[in-house]
């Protein structure tokens, strides 16, 4: 009898032990931020109700979950009308060319509103080209001062002075400078996407530049001594021993520049009413009908779930080309 | 005597707030083609300011260093280094580094093929073929420094530095990594400069042991040529009366004739601790 028990006992633990270990990571990475975000909901949802505003009280959770099923209908809406404008006038012109195949037709685009949908899109690619144009700047830059103690002394001034500066301020100037530099006749960007986009530049430089070139400051005295030894060449150099080596660093600068162009970005889009996600929001304060507060917190919430994919993103990046295994990163 | 390596009057200052510090003042030595000679001297003589000027890391301030005839005056692989923290590209595999080496030295002189013969042959050198697809924090200690060994072989260096290589290592590996040493220098002749504070590995592995007085302006105190037969086995000379000899020398001149003071009172300032002691130059046989 004690021999059968004896083992079914001793193994009771051990098959206990990795279900208490899920438990205990399902609750760490599931149940906890779920309880968050229900609490989030419910103090939102009854405070949201004390809120009287001149548009109406202030919306609760049910009505923005309305105002984003709203928005993507007309997103909808919208893309079916254009898509029937289309057909109408390849219908239009094939009737045209079957009378008199001689005829000269006129294909014209649809000119309908753009969308919640679109406005995303715009930001996106305003965005990530304002943050990709910057980082091919930043990160050489970066590189250079980071190598070269005189280069740091003459830049270190001005990064400290333009760093600090928010991007309203540069705006207008952007706005003036690209509007008279940017001349032609068949202009391949828009205007408004160009500032926008060099707004985003001139701010989100910054982080790259300052972290890289701590990070190529920083690299190993030992991995230097090895590079010397060696006599490696200075692309070779660059590549193969400061790059690697400042990568951590390199990254948390990419992260933070990506943080902040998204931001730049949205109140930029706001002040010169220029297509994207912050013309949105500004369209919508404008409108002051009884959704529009909905409405922008929609928009508020889209904002706060695409920087949060954005840096993600960054984060798997970073995991991809890390060589350190072992790093903790988050 | 052959003066392959010769460091002639060689002196460093460092520029400190309060001044010039003189680390180093005239060192004297000639090194023979194929010889292998220990630097040994408490920590902060000055033995690795000595590699570093050598390996063109440093410059001298007075004096210089001629290989073949030749001043030194900037790094090189014919001066290879192995250094104390192995300093692997930890990005690297450990075939990778050697290859980094072999690629730079060898560039258009060797093949592909014969370059991947080459870092192969000397990651054998060391017994690291094994593992030659691992990056440096997949591996131990020892595993490392022998890395550091087969990259710096592999440059075929007309000296090669060895900055306490073996110092990070526990007694076994080293010992282990000490005999591989020894294997390797019968095979190939590489003239070395080694710097240690282990007195066994500096008797076992020299021909010469080059002992540094205390610094401020550190220089050379003795020198004491090993001539024990090669090839030599630790546990065959443990009990053997020359090498005992030569040890007790060491030692003597460590603890008794350049006895550091540690500086047990923390208030008080280092240089007010260190008590400087007159070298007796004066030696004995």
């Amino acid at each position: 009898m004690k021999s059968t028990t004896l083992p079914s006992i001793s193994q009771t633990p051990g098959r206990l032990l990795p279900i208490s270990h899920l438990l205990m990571h399902v609750g760490r990475s599931l149940l906890l931020p779920l309880i968050g975000i229900l609490l989030f909901l419910f103090l939102w949802s009854n405070t949201a109700r004390m809120v009287h505003t001149s548009l109406g009280t202030f919306p609760g959770p049910a009505q923005v979950w309305e105002q984003a099923t709203n928005l993507i209908a007309e997103h909808r809406q919208e893309r079916q009308r254009a898509h029937d404008f289309i057909a109408r006038q390849e219908a239009r012109n094939a009737q045209i060319l079957a009378a008199n195949p001689q005829a000269q037709v006129t294909i014209r685009p649809y000119t309908g509103n753009p969308t919640f949908v679109d406005q995303i899109g715009t930001s996106l690619v305003t965005v990530l080209s304002g943050f990709i144009l910057a980082s091919l700047i930043a990160i050489p830059l970066g590189i250079l001062i980071g190598l070269n103690e005189w280069v740091y002394a003459a830049v270190n001034p001005l990064i400290q002075l333009f760093k600090p500066v928010s991007p309203l301020a540069w705006l207008p100037l952007v706005t003036m400078v690209v509007s008279a530099v940017y001349v032609s006749q068949d202009p391949e960007f828009s205007k408004s996407f160009l500032t926008s986009m060099f707004t985003v530049l001139l701010c989100c430089l910054w982080p790259t530049v300052i972290n890289t070139a701590v990070g190529v400051a920083n690299v190993s005295k030992d991995l230097l001594n090895v590079s010397q030894v060696l006599r490696l060449g200075v692309l070779t150099h660059v590549f193969k021993i400061i790059v690697p080596a400042s990568l951590p660093l390199m990254f948390t600068g990419l992260r933070l520049s990506l943080g902040i162009a998204w931001m730049v970005l949205i109140a930029a889009e706001m002040l010169a009413q220029n297509p994207g996600l912050g013309k949105f929001v500004w369209d919508e304060f404008q409108n002051g009908s009884s959704s529009s507060l909905g409405r922008i917190m929609v928009a508020v919430l889209v904002i706060g779930l695409i920087g949060f994919l954005l840096d993600r993103s960054m984060l798997f990046l970073q995991r991809k080309v890390s060589w350190d295994k072992q790093a903790v990163l988050r | 005597m052959n003066k392959y390596l010769q460091l002639s009057e060689v002196s460093i200052d460092f520029p400190t707030p309060k001044g010039r510090f003189r680390a180093l003042d005239k060192v004297d030595l000639n090194i023979a083609q194929g010889e292998f000679v220990s630097l040994i001297g408490h920590s902060g003589c000055g033995k690795s300011t000595v590699l570093n000027i050598v390996a063109g890391l440093h410059r001298a301030t007075e004096g210089g260093v001629l290989l073949e005839g030749r001043e030194v005056n900037a790094p090189g692989p014919e001066r290879a280094v192995v250094f104390q923290n192995h300093s692997l590209l930890p990005w690297l595999t450990a075939y990778e580094n050697v290859e980094l080496a072999v690629k730079q030295v060898f560039k258009g002189q060797k093949s592909k093929a014969e370059m991947r013969e080459w870092i192969i042959h000397n990651l054998e050198l060391v017994h690291m073929t094994h593992a030659m697809d691992k990056r440096p924090d997949e591996i131990s200690g020892g595993m490392k420094q022998r890395v550091g060994i087969a990259r710096a072989l592999a440059m075929e260096p007309k000296v090669l530095l060895m900055d306490e290589p073996f110092g990070a290592l526990d007694a076994l590996t080293r010992a282990h990594l000490q005999d591989s040493l020894m294997d390797i220098h019968a095979d190939l002749g590489n003239t070395v400069i080694m710097i240690t504070h282990d007195v066994d590995e500096a008797v076992l592995l020299s021909d010469r042991i080059v002992m540094m007085t205390n610094g401020p302006a550190a220089t050379i105190g003795e020198i004491l040529t090993i001539d024990l037969e090669r090839p030599r086995k630790r546990v065959a000379l443990a009990g053997d009366a020359r090498y005992n000899h030569f040890r007790q020398e060491v030692l003597a001149f460590l603890y008794e004739r350049q006895r550091k003071v540690e500086d047990f009172g923390a208030q008080k300032k280092l240089h007010e601790t260190v008590t400087p002691i007159k070298v007796n130059l004066a030696k004995q046989g």
